[in-house]
């Protein structure tokens, strides 16, 4: 073969090349398209919303949808709704999961490979199948209020399908393992002889934790929490097949917008707008994870 | 060994618990002989064979198959490429924009992914024709690009880990770049491009919320038959079908952390 160096750079711009162009038609393209809907208005039709430029080629546009959204008593409900039932599931999924990582961290190393495997294992299971199964659990004849009966707890069963408590559950429960892995590799970094220092100089256990465990853990705890906050934001399954139907979620209200009122222009306004809310999060999980991997 | 203390032994158990009981009750379930999905009627295997009849649930579960065939292999390769530019093409132009587009699919909610990518798809079809029907082709790009991203950074991620001496001995010894990369640091980086196809398959084969955007009418995965069904409720025979993804999962993860274990002990 007698390959120029011509040849090499013509293969690096394609390994640059292809990648790049996938993302910037599947990734970029259709987010334009999202905010250029988000702006016009809705038509019957087909594509049922008005063209970007008129029939004298001016532009047309409008921020109406947006001014709906953000007037409307409905959608402030709902995205309020959405923050507080993601919020609640982060707090839960620390206060459980916190602990869980520290146990893991601080186990044998035997154990904690097989701890590590069943915080992995849910994930390989479809996400779907595991939040019918809560179906199962918290119905009103569900394996949990005929065992409360049968403890004699209670002599009704208390409904939990269809409210925003099975909604809670189901969030805390699918996203846990996302904050105990994060958290658990900055503990399992730790420097152990910093606490044994600290706890030597006198220290007391918690203060000990306070003062050394606590911060260190923080790049962790902070991606961890993100991790689940985020995806709880959007959630779509979940709410749909555990909560009643007036779980509104942001999620669903965009699917239902979108498939039921064939309102194309407000479902694109909505997605923006759960975008801009994510923002925030996103650039901060993302900003948190390169010093993490720059100190490291 | 460092005494654990009762506080994390107890949230250890009740973490464990949370997690694992909602599956064990489905499998107890499963064998369940009553038509009523929540009371029990005596053990019985018959909703296994009645899952075994349903030619919906082979077709689609062969549909999601062959989707997370193609996409894993699609988003091993350009994942892989991703990686390779994260890791070791320096600064080239364009480069912020990139590791931005690279990155973003990870944590975007699935709703927006899903919406976007359907309205891409029209606009495609109505100025240029394709893609004609939605269905194979618009899932398989959509799970390409969600999970090329997974790919890239468990090949980038793999790559910064690596030693770059080899590389650069092979190029001193006058290798070219393209011969270095096909010689060297692939063969190097095939445990990560592994792993990522893995990830890949089991992603694609795990969504509902993207695949139900982007399909057309014809085309149902094995999850959007699944949501169809048990929107309306608890039914035996998924819960024969979750039991049979739960045990080939559990027993598919412990026999390769055994095996994993005994090498590393040796």
């Amino acid at each position: 073969m007698t390959d120029t160096p011509n040849q090499d750079t013509l293969w690096q711009r394609f390994i640059i090349a292809l990648p790049y162009l996938w993302l910037l038609v599947f990734f970029l393209l259709p987010f334009a398209i999202i905010l250029k809907i988000s702006l016009a208005d809705p038509i019957i039709a087909q594509p049922p919303f008005t063209p970007f430029f008129d029939a004298h080629g001016d532009l047309s546009i409008t921020v109406d949808n947006f001014l709906f959204l953000l007037t409307d008593k409905l959608y402030a409900i709902t995205y309020l709704k959405s923050l507080l039932l993601a919020a609640a599931a982060t707090i839960l999924s620390l206060v459980l999961g916190f602990p869980m990582a520290y146990g893991i961290a601080r186990s044998r190393p035997g154990t904690r490979s097989l701890l590590l495997l069943l915080i992995i294992l849910p994930f390989w299971i479809s996400f779907l199948l595991r939040v019918y199964a809560w179906m199962g659990l918290l119905n009103n004849h569900g394996v949990i209020n005929n065992a409360l009966i049968w403890l004699g707890v209670i002599d009704q069963p208390i409904q939990m399908m269809y409210t925003d408590f099975a909604v809670f559950v189901g969030l805390t429960y699918s996203y846990l393992p996302f904050l105990v892995l994060p958290v658990y590799a900055t503990l399992e970094r730790l420097d152990q002889d910093l606490v044994e220092a600290a706890l030597d100089l006198g220290a007391s256990h918690a203060r000990a934790f306070w003062d050394i465990t606590w911060p260190l853990a923080r790049p962790g705890v902070i991606a961890g929490c993100l991790l689940v906050f985020i995806p709880a934001m959007g959630e779509y399954v979940i709410p749909y097949l555990l909560g009643g139907p007036d779980a509104l979620l942001i999620g669903r209200v965009l699917f239902d917008e979108f498939y039921v009122n064939r309102d194309w222009p407000l479902a694109s306004a909505v997605a923006v707008m759960l975008l801009l809310l994510l923002v925030v999060p996103i650039v901060f999980l993302q900003r948190n994870q390169s010093s993490d991997a720059e100190s490291t | 060994m460092r005494r654990q203390s009762r506080f994390i032994l107890s949230m250890l158990a009740f973490g464990y618990a949370f997690l694992y009981l909602p599956l064990v009750s489905v499998v107890i379930y499963s064998f369940n002989d009553s038509n009523l999905a929540t009371v029990w009627g005596g053990f019985s295997t018959r909703w296994y064979g009645r899952l075994f009849q349903n030619d919906q649930i082979l077709d689609a579960m062969f549909l999601s198959l062959q989707i997370a065939a193609t996409a894993a292999t699609l988003a091993t390769v350009l994942g892989t490429m991703a990686g390779l530019l994260l890791a070791r093409f320096g600064n080239f132009r364009g480069r912020t924009v990139f590791s931005g587009m690279i990155t973003s699919p990870l944590v975007m909610p699935e709703v927006i992914t899903g919406l976007s990518l359907l309205l891409l798809f029209v606009s495609l079809k109505q100025y240029f024709g394709w893609p004609a029907e939605r269905g194979f082709t618009t899932i398989t790009i959509a799970h390409t690009t969600f999970a090329m991203a997974y790919v890239a950074v468990i090949v980038r991620s793999r790559l910064s880990a690596m030693d770059e001496s080899l590389e650069e001995a092979a190029m001193d010894l006058g290798g070219r770049p393209l011969r270095v990369v096909f010689d060297i640091t692939l063969p190097l980086i095939a445990p990560a491009m592994i792993a990522g196809w893995l990830l890949a398959f089991t992603l694609s084969l795990d969504d509902l919320v993207i695949a139900s955007f982007v399909s057309g009418p014809g085309a149902s995965t094995l999850p959007m038959y699944i949501f169809s069904k048990v929107k309306l409720g608890v039914t035996p025979d998924i819960n024969a079908l979750a039991s049979i993804f739960i045990l080939v999962v559990t027993t598919g993860l412990l026999i390769a952390w055994a095996t994993m274990r005994r090498s590393q002990a040796r």
